[in-house]
């Protein structure tokens, strides 16, 4: 019985070979292979959303999969692969879409948050400090 | 006072967030190509490799450039609504049949009807990417100068047409 449970564990630690996607080397340059791996982690899946078109195996992430090899032959840089895209699909297209007039609040709001919450906590700290201290509320009663 | 209006106004503007995130629907997306140049294309015709076709097929006319596929099941929804539009004659259709493969769609359009003034046959995807395309049925209008006015996504139907078609296109006709 362990004797099972060990080569069924063997067998679902070594499954994830078999099911990763893309898991050839696409490129002889180890730069522009390690390019490739790097744009297609940051670039969502549009029919598959919360998955980046390296993790998806959706004819859509596949196509555009092709289409950055293909960037890459060419010679095109990085922001030039990542400007082709978000023209066709949009901000929504990146995993970490660029601050523009768009996608700048995104980029503020959780800085606001921040001061915003530092903010209220000085207010309170400040008023609790100013508060009397009377023997009433220290008896916690 | 303000003790009760910060909080109340903080609650108010969350509710305003939440009312306007919940009611979108995050598979659609806003498509870049809105009031820019729609794409220059030529393929294989569906119907017979050996001809091209393309957006020089509807230029200098106004023009709805479909995006479907056999697979797609919104496609066949929308397909009695398209043949309707096809027959009033208003508009020209142009058909992009996206990663598909030709007997079947070459059977679809048998069997069902071709409204369409060509179909081209995107096999490997790439037109449909210029596109931005990533759901089928896609449907896009295209003004005259070859500018994307509007695009839907999910099947079209008359009460969306007139809605939120219509307009546009009259709009666009008394400035022309």
């Amino acid at each position: 019985m362990t004797k099972l449970l060990v080569i069924v564990g063997v067998l679902f630690l070594v499954s994830g070979q078999v099911f990763a996607i893309d898991v050839g080397q696409s490129f002889e340059d180890p730069e522009l292979q390690a390019r490739y791996e790097k744009i297609i982690a940051e670039v969502r899946c549009l029919k598959c959303q919360n998955q980046t078109i390296k993790d998806s195996n959706a004819f859509l992430a596949s196509d555009l999969r092709r289409e950055i090899r293909r960037l890459l032959e060419e010679g095109k840089t990085d922001d030039e692969i990542y400007d082709f895209l978000v023209a066709r699909y949009g901000d929504f297209a990146l995993y970490r879409p660029r601050t523009s007039g768009r996608t700048l609040i995104l980029w503020i709001m959780p800085m606001m948050f921040v001061v915003f919450g530092a903010f209220a906590l000085w207010r309170v700290v400040q008023r609790r400090v100013a508060l009397p201290i009377d023997d009433e509320s220290m008896d916690g009663s | 006072m303000s003790k009760f209006l910060i909080p109340l106004f903080a609650f108010l503007l969350l509710v305003a967030v939440f009312v306007v995130g919940l009611t979108m629907d995050p598979s659609r997306i806003p498509s870049p190509l809105l009031e820019n140049p729609a794409p220059v294309f030529s393929l294989p015709s569906l119907q017979d490799p050996a001809v091209e076709v393309g957006s020089a097929n509807y230029a200098n006319s106004m023009a709805l450039v479909n995006i479907w596929a056999t697979w797609c099941a919104g496609c066949r929804q929308e397909h009695g609504f398209l043949l309707e539009l096809a027959r009033e004659g208003d508009i020209p259709i142009f058909g992009l049949n996206w990663r598909d493969n030709r007997p079947d769609a070459l059977q679809w359009l048998q069997t069902l009807g071709d409204p369409y003034i060509a179909s081209a046959f995107d096999v490997d995807g790439r037109v449909g990417i210029d596109w931005g395309a990533y759901g089928a049925p896609e449907t896009f209008l295209v003004d005259r100068n070859g500018v994307v006015i509007h695009k839907h996504i999910a099947p079209l139907n008359r009460e969306i047409w007139e809605r939120d078609f219509v307009p546009l296109i009259r709009a666009r006709e008394g400035v022309e």
